[in-house]
C-alpha cells in the first residue's frame, strides 16, 4: 500500500503554491497583503501601514486602500480554489490570473487604523466567468467592515478555451 | 469654483497619505468634477507575465477622483467617504502608460452625492468606469 505524504511535505508544497500565486501579482506586496491557509482556506490580511489612510483626521483607512483588498482576496481565493487540484497533483506554475469584469464595493464601517481580514467565497465558477463574494472585518469577526462583490473572467485552460 | 476652494481640494489630496504612496496627481478641479493621475509604476502591477496595472490601483484612482469631486461641490462643507463603489473594467490599462481619472458629481442631495467617474489610458476607449454613492458633511439646509 502507498504510504501517504508525510505533512510537512504537504505543507510546504501548498505554502509554495499559495507563495507562488501571491508572487505573479506586485501589487500585492505593495500593499503588505498577506495570506494565511488551513487546508484550503485562505484568510487574506492587510497588516495596518500608514501609507494606507485616506483620511488622516480621523485617521481612517482609504477606501481605494480597502477595495484594494477586497479585490485581492477574491482574486486570490478565485485562483486558489481553480488551480488547488493541479497543485494537489504536484503541478507548478506559473498561472494565469483572473482577470476582474467587474467589482462591488460596500463600505460599511470606517477602517480603523488596525489590522484587517478578508475572507472569500467563490458562489459560482463557471467555464468563463465566476463571481466571487469577499467580506472584511477588523476586531470583530461579525462586525464586516466591508464586502463586495465581483466577477471575473476564467483564465484559459491548458487546453487553449 | 473659487480658487481657495481649488486649493483646498488639492490639500485634501497632499493630506492623504495613500494618495501619495500612489502618486495621485490633481490635474484640475471644478465644482463638482475632478481630473486625477497617477504614473505606471511596476509596483503597481496585477499581472507580472503582461505588466497590466493591477484593479485595485485603478478603484483608488477612481475612488479618490470621485471624492474630491464631491468635497470640491459647493453644496458639500467638509470631507467625504465612499459608500459604495461600483468599477467595471473595459480593459487592462496599457503598461508604461499615465491613467487618468475624471469623475463627476451627477446629483448632490443633503446628504448624498451619487457620483460618476472614467479612467482612461493614453487611447481612446475607457479602461474603466464607476459609479458610486458618497456621504456629504455639512451641506447647507
Amino acid at each position: 500500500m502507498k504510504q501517504p505524504e508525510p505533512v510537512q511535505v504537504i505543507k510546504q508544497r501548498r505554502d509554495a503554491a499559495l507563495a507562488q500565486l501571491a508572487s505573479g501579482v506586485p501589487y500585492i506586496s505593495f500593499l503588505g497583503v498577506q495570506f494565511e491557509r488551513r487546508g484550503d482556506e485562505l484568510t487574506s490580511i492587510l497588516p495596518y501601514a500608514e501609507k494606507l489612510v485616506g483620511n488622516p483626521i480621523l485617521p481612517a483607512l482609504h477606501g481605494g486602500a480597502v477595495g484594494a483588498f477586497l479585490e485581492i482576496a477574491a482574486q486570490i481565493e478565485l485562483a486558489w480554489s481553480i488551480y488547488w487540484p493541479q497543485f494537489e497533483a504536484g503541478a507548478t506554475g506559473p498561472n494565469a490570473m483572473p482577470k476582474t469584469i467587474d467589482f462591488t464595493i460596500d463600505y460599511l464601517r470606517t477602517g480603523l487604523p488596525r489590522d484587517a481580514y478578508a475572507r472569500a467565497v467563490v458562489n459560482r465558477s463557471g467555464r468563463r466567468f465566476a463571481s466571487v463574494h469577499v467580506e472584511a472585518w477588523q476586531d470583530n469577526r461579525r462586525k464586516l467592515f466591508a464586502q463586495a462583490t465581483g466577477h471575473f473572467l476564467m483564465p484559459p485552460n491548458d487546453d487553449g478555451r | 469654483m473659487s480658487e481657495k476652494k481649488a486649493k483646498l481640494a488639492k490639500q485634501f489630496i497632499a493630506a492623504i497619505p495613500y494618495s501619495r504612496a500612489l502618486d495621485i496627481r490633481i490635474d484640475d478641479v471644478f465644482s463638482g468634477e475632478a481630473v486625477l493621475s497617477l504614473p505606471y509604476n511596476p509596483q503597481f502591477v496585477g499581472d507580472v507575465e503582461s505588466g497590466v496595472l493591477h484593479g485595485g490601483v485603478v478603484t483608488a484612482l477612481l475612488d479618490t477622483a470621485m471624492g474630491t469631486a464631491v468635497v470640491s461641490h459647493p453644496q458639500s462643507m467638509g470631507g467625504t467617504a465612499t459608500i459604495d463603489l461600483r468599477i467595471d473594467y473595459m480593459r487592462g490599462a496599457t503598461p508604461g502608460q499615465r491613467i487618468t481619472a475624471r469623475a463627476e458629481c451627477f446629483r448632490v442631495t443633503r446628504s448624498v452625492a451619487f457620483v460618476r467617474a472614467t479612467a482612461h489610458d493614453e487611447r481612446e476607449d475607457p479602461v474603466a468606469t464607476a459609479a458610486g454613492a458618497f456621504t456629504v458633511e455639512g451641506a447647507k439646509q
